[in-house]
């Protein structure tokens, strides 16, 4: 049985099938309406997320399947004290596939070690998000054509933003890749990816805290939100949140094909004026989401067959 | 200099990175042993300038696996009617369960208690283990 709980969880040639999956998919999502018929997702939420847990529902939905869930720790067992490992060995015999939100880091890793169903991670703490991951790089290949040969700027919150974490993990496996990563110094990526990732891989990347500079070398722009959740100290999250803005007047600077992404929920980063930018893709990306959580249920459940 | 030969029967961890003494007596739990203990800090090292060193009296079952993971250029030295009868260099283990703990607050093993801290050798050669729930790095030493 296969679980997600890391986008490292995939080799290159599983992450290309998800992909080529979630293609077909979009192209013809009428084929796959009834390929989860009589099979339930179970959405396991312990942190609010309206987006990822709607995301992952619709795709349920739309491939004929039920949900069943809960949508924060206080309507759950947990709030009577209940362990993740309790919890999901009752679930495994609710349902055929869970997906996973929680506050702590690895919390989907002890699930997926008494599961007798798939577990997917859909976010734990600062960590992990690889479905996430799977949009962003549904995104890019849809937009781009490829995944390989390209500068990919992050921006905002590379230290905390598991996203982005998330992202460069994946992106370092294909060619040619450069990332500019754009950030105030207090919120610079963290060591162990700089060292045991970019530096032991030799991957081209920048640090820097100028957007304007870089932005025309830029093929896709990452933007991300400065989480006021991953802070414990409130005036750290005040002095950040509002570092780097993307408006108008920076995107003039923007290649013609440059594409911004954004996971969503933005507060400010981005102006509402570039949001009729043809270049800011971030609501669509939002709906690539679904396509790709399509493909992957149907994958982890072993259906992708049936349709092919 | 220390002469190990004082020893009748028992241990001697040679080798300990100045200054690390405590940190492998509390690792061990040395304060709960009724055997004699002694801690020797700072003596002189040919290899090391300085070093520390513990010495346990007596017969004592030791899991040296921790001590590979706390500090690998620790050597064990088991002493029988005043010989030095086994030599042991350390190696790091691929996983080490329920020894060093995760001190990540964000980690799962911060709010349920009852689970293992397990960590796993990712990197040998910079001796690097990490926490196989969250993935931070074990700070020890």
């Amino acid at each position: 049985m296969r679980h997600l709980i890391s986008p490292l969880d995939l080799s290159v040639e599983e992450l290309d099938d998800i992909l080529e999956l979630g293609k077909k998919v979009m192209e013809h999502p009428e084929n796959y309406s009834h390929v989860c018929e009589g099979k339930k997702l179970a959405t396991l939420f312990y942190e609010p997320s309206t987006r990822t847990r709607l995301s992952f529902e619709t795709a349920m939905l739309n491939l004929g399947g039920k949900v069943l869930g809960f949508s924060s720790a206080d309507s759950s067992s947990a709030a009577k004290g209940e362990s993740v490992a309790d919890t999901i060995r009752v679930i495994s015999s609710y349902a055929d596939i869970c997906a996973m939100r929680h506050p702590k880091e690895g919390a989907p890793t002890v699930a997926s070690m008494y599961s007798e169903i798939p577990v997917v991670n859909a976010g734990d703490g600062g960590h992990n998000h690889p479905t996430q991951t799977l949009t962003d790089l549904f995104t890019i290949k849809t937009l781009m054509g490829r995944l390989d040969h390209m500068t990919v700027g992050m921006c905002g919150d590379l230290k905390f933003g598991r996203t982005v974490h998330s992202l460069i993990n994946a992106m370092v496996r294909y060619p040619g890749v450069r990332f500019v990563l754009i950030s105030p110094k207090e919120l610079r990526i963290p060591d162990y990816l700089r060292a045991e990732i970019l530096d032991a891989e030799r991957i081209d990347y920048i640090e820097t805290d100028q957007l304007e500079k870089y932005m025309p070398d830029l093929d896709i722009l990452y933007m991300t939100r400065v989480q006021r959740e991953r802070f414990f100290n409130e005036e750290d999250y005040i002095r950040l949140k509002d570092s780097f803005i993307l408006d108008a007047s920076k995107m003039q600077y923007a290649k013609e094909k440059m594409y911004v992404l954004h996971p969503l929920p933005r507060v400010n980063e981005i102006s509402t004026e570039v949001d009729n930018d043809p270049r800011a893709v971030y609501f669509k990306q939002a709906k690539f989401g679904v396509y790709v959580r399509m493909a992957l249920i149907m994958i982890l459940l072993g259906l992708d067959k049936e349709v092919r | 200099m220390l002469n190990i030969g004082g020893l009748h029967e028992g241990i001697v961890i040679d080798h300990i990175q100045a200054g690390g003494a405590m940190k492998i007596y509390e690792y061990l739990n040395l304060e709960k042993l009724d055997n004699s203990v002694a801690i020797i800090k700072n003596a002189r090292s040919n290899k090391m300038g300085k070093k520390d060193i513990i010495k346990i009296e007596g017969p004592f079952d030791l899991d040296i696996t921790v001590l590979g993971v706390l500090d690998h250029k620790i050597t064990i030295n088991v002493i029988k009617d005043n010989e030095i009868v086994e030599k042991h260099s350390l190696e790091l283990p691929d996983m080490v369960t329920g020894i060093i703990k995760c001190r990540n607050p964000r980690c799962i093993t911060s709010i349920e208690q009852e689970l293992p801290h397990r960590f796993k050798l990712t990197d040998r050669e910079h001796r690097i283990y990490r926490c196989i729930y969250c993935e931070s790095k074990f700070k020890g030493k």
